[in-house]
């Protein structure tokens, strides 16, 4: 489904992603880890189509579509979703305009009727249920005020509610208290089907004890260093990235997260 | 003294009630200002003796004063004599004759904005049937006002027909000697809109000008009077969200309101003149003198604005608190775009005690507009216990805009009390990248942003109305990205 080969991103002049490869099929879910600043969610958000960071090599298509051609909106439209690390407020936008406006663009695109805005409150209630989230979040402003673990739950939501062909998940189970890993957990497992792939970011592998995926890679310095099975995630969580030969300052900023 | 003031006038009268008979005929006056053209137009008005002497004296007096040179406005010089002061409406002969003849531009816009059918010729000043235009619109709204006691008409009908009323009150919020305009407008307005409400009435319906028979062509010199008798509650919708295009380059309305006891007024404006084109050629200059009067004790007056068009926006919907415990407040969404420029804010003038204000300035500017807020908030010495609420926010898309914000406080009294709030935000890469992640279009991405941004000014808005202004945000900020 997605194919990324030889990816080489730079922001601001600073090359951060150094020739990733990767193939991700339908069906699977793979878990990239690596220590702080290694190119994890520069990875996400350039697959995602951020235009802050220049894609200077590489080739990256989904279904066999070059991705890299297409415009954010595009990608989205024609399945790539993108959980956040650290969602963005925007003050004054309620959540539920935000996510119907979403959901329209993406059945437009299909050529579907558009949700009129009773139905989608009916769906959107059922949804925020299977995220523990309060309806009342609808009304507030996009992630406006919302706890970090809040915003997490808010991320799967949208992920639910969207249904994307290829979900990434940066950390999305960062900051989450136990009941809430779970949430998010059953949220991600609700996601998992045949035709989906998940790319999930993680620095623990308690997450993976919810999910567990297909494979695990390991990020460091903007390429990937190792690639396994879901046993990787046990040995990094025992032995840290060190015996990876992974630079020292790496590790330390990593284990300070 | 008098009497002979009165002679003089009288006088000078007759003497252009005579050469008013072969002018009556004429549908525009030629161009140029002077007494005799005051004196023609108050004449084919059939105005009142007291009329005409109220526009003579401010004439005089504006003649001596000077244009203001605002610091952060351009305009080229006005010349006043250049403009015709009168011009009949337009027979029905000489107006496009159906849609096909509309420029397609203007009808693009009334389709994004959703104007029905039906109302997008009369916007677009199509010879509509005139039976249906007056007779539908008039049943709809005259027989529940008649049966409330509301007066609604024209200011020149008023004038006419209740002259009590208009003498009592013209005048008395915004003098013609407030300044430049307002002292031009006060000589040569041409209509506008008069409303009464008497005591203890609680208007059944909103009114609109758009309702009101008329209302077009109400040209440059709009003056418009609106009285709330004690304890009576009134709202008044301004304008509407199709886009105006006028010959007319300069605009100096001057609205007045007034509020007795224990009445209220809520004022809202939709305003969208012609902004002119990319490069700022052709757009409306709008200078307006906007004033409520809180002269009764509980009154309030709330003006909400939305402001997207003209090339020049000057205007400061201001309330006099005069009353003990008087209200008033002001919420504005000014948009800029292109080469416009808008120089608005308000001016909240505590004189009574316990008297209280809220402003809340959204101000939005894109392209390579410019933005100023200017705010001024005033305590006499008796404000005893005043206070007032300010919070002025600024938001920029792109970054050859500017935002400037202006506020002044003058206290001459102790126990007064400001609370001021400040914010300049701009559309952040962040928040378009996670809308067009989720597959939303860059500019629907703005305008949300935007719409969001103006939340609480539009909540202020009847309901149909802030669907409007969302929708005409929208169409505003076409072009903002990219
Ligand atoms: N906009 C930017 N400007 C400058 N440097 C950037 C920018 N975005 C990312 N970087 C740098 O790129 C490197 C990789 O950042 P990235 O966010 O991808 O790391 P990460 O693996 O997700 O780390 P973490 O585990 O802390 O989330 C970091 O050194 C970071 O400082
Ligand atoms: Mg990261």
């Amino acid at each position: 489904m997605l194919s990324i080969k030889n990816l080489h991103a730079s922001v601001e002049g600073n090359e951060i992603l150094k020739g990733i490869n990767l193939e991700i099929k339908a069906g699977e879910v793979h878990a990239i880890m690596g220590p702080n600043g290694s190119g994890k969610s520069t990875l996400a958000q350039v697959l995602a189509g951020n235009e802050a960071f220049e894609v200077t090599a590489g080739e990256v298509t989904l279904n066999g579509d070059n991705l890299m051609e297409k415009a954010t909106e595009d990608r989205a439209r024609e399945g790539v979703f993108l959980a956040f690390q650290y969602p963005v407020e925007i003050p004054g936008v309620s959540n539920l305009q935000f996510m119907r406006t979403a959901v329209n663009a993406m059945r437009h695109h299909r050529g579907e009727p558009e949700m009129n805005a009773a139905e989608f409150m009916k769906l959107a209630r059922e949804v925020s249920k299977q995220v523990d989230l309060d309806p009342a979040f609808l009304k507030r402003g996009v992630n406006e005020g919302f706890s970090g673990g809040e915003k997490k739950r808010n991320e799967i939501m949208q992920a639910l509610l969207l249904q994307p062909k290829l979900a990434i998940l940066d950390e999305t189970d960062s900051g989450l208290d136990i009941d809430a890993l779970k949430v998010v957990a059953d949220g991600v497992n609700a996601l998992r089907s045949e035709d989906r792939a998940i790319l999930m970011v993680t620095h623990y592998q308690r997450l993976l004890d919810h999910i567990v995926p297909d494979h695990v890679h390991v990020l460091a310095d903007g390429k990937i260093v190792k690639s396994g099975g879901r046993e990787l995630a046990l040995e990094l969580e025992e032995r840290g990235y060190a015996w990876l030969g992974i630079r020292e300052d790496d590790v330390a900023a990593s284990s300070a997260n | 003294m008098a009497t002979t003031d009165q002679e003089v006038n009288e006088l000078i009268k007759r003497e252009y009630e005579h050469g008013f008979v072969t002018e009556i005929e004429a549908d525009t006056f030629e161009p140029g200002l002077n007494e005799d053209v005051i004196a023609r137009l108050s004449a084919i008005k059939k105005e009142p003796e007291f009329m005409l002497e109220w526009r003579l004296k401010a004439y005089r007096r504006w003649l001596e004063m000077k244009e203001p040179d605002w610091a952060h406005v351009g305009y080229p010089k006005i010349d006043y004599n250049a403009i015709s002061y009168y011009s009949a409406p337009k027979r029905p002969e000489d107006m496009p004759q159906s849609l096909d003849e509309v420029d397609p531009e203007l009808l693009r816009t009334y389709e994004k904005l959703g104007i029905p059918l039906h109302e997008r010729e009369k916007l677009a000043g199509v010879a509509v049937d005139a039976v249906f235009d007056s007779v539908s619109v008039a049943t709809t709204f005259k027989e529940p006002l008649a049966k409330a006691g509301v007066i609604f008409c024209s200011i020149s009908e008023a004038v006419r027909d209740y002259p009590e009323l208009v003498q009592k009150y013209l005048g008395t919020v915004v003098p013609h000697t407030d300044n430049y305009f307002a002292g031009l407008n006060s000589a040569v307005f041409s209509d506008g809109t008069f409303v009464y409400v008497p005591k203890g009435v609680r208007c059944p319906m909103e009114l609109s000008t758009y309702f009101r028979i008329n209302a077009a062509n109400t040209g440059q010199f709009e003056r418009t009077l609106i009285i709330a008798d004690e304890g009576s509650y009134v709202s008044y919708l301004e304008g509407c969200t199709a886009p105006m295009r006028d010959e007319n380059q300069l605009h100096a309305a001057v609205v007045e309101l007034v509020a007795l006891d224990d009445a209220q007024i809520k004022y809202s404006t939709v305003q969208n003149w012609y902004p002119g084109d990319e490069n700022g050629k052709g757009g409306i200059y709008n200078f307006v003198t906007k004033r409520g009067a809180c002269i009764g004790k509980n009154s309030k007056i709330s003006w909400t604005q939305v402001e997207t068009g003209s090339a020049i926006t000057w205007k400061y919907p201001s309330c006099i608190l005069r009353g003990e415990n008087s209200v008033g407040e002001f919420y504005s969404v000014a948009l800029t775009h292109n080469y416009q420029q808008a120089d608005t804010g308000t001016k909240m003038i505590h004189l009574g005690k316990n008297t209280s204000s809220t402003i809340i300035s959204k101000g939005i500017s894109a392209g390579r507009s410019s933005n100023a807020y200017r705010g001024l908030v005033k305590f006499g010495p008796r404000a005893e216990g005043a206070r007032n609420f300010t919070q002025c926010d600024s938001l920029l898309i792109g970054d050859q805009c500017g935002a400037h914000t202006f506020p002044y406080i003058e206290s001459l009294n102790k126990s007064a009390i400001v609370e001021h709030e400040a914010t300049t935000s701009k559309v952040s890469d962040e928040q378009m990248f996670l809308c067009r992640q989720r597959g939303i279009d860059p500019e629907q991405a703005v305008s949300m942003i935007v719409n969001g941004f103006c939340k609480e000014v539009f909540k202020e808005l009847p309901m149909e109305f802030a669907v409007e202004a969302g929708k005409l945000l929208e169409v505003s900020l076409e072009g903002s990205v990219g």
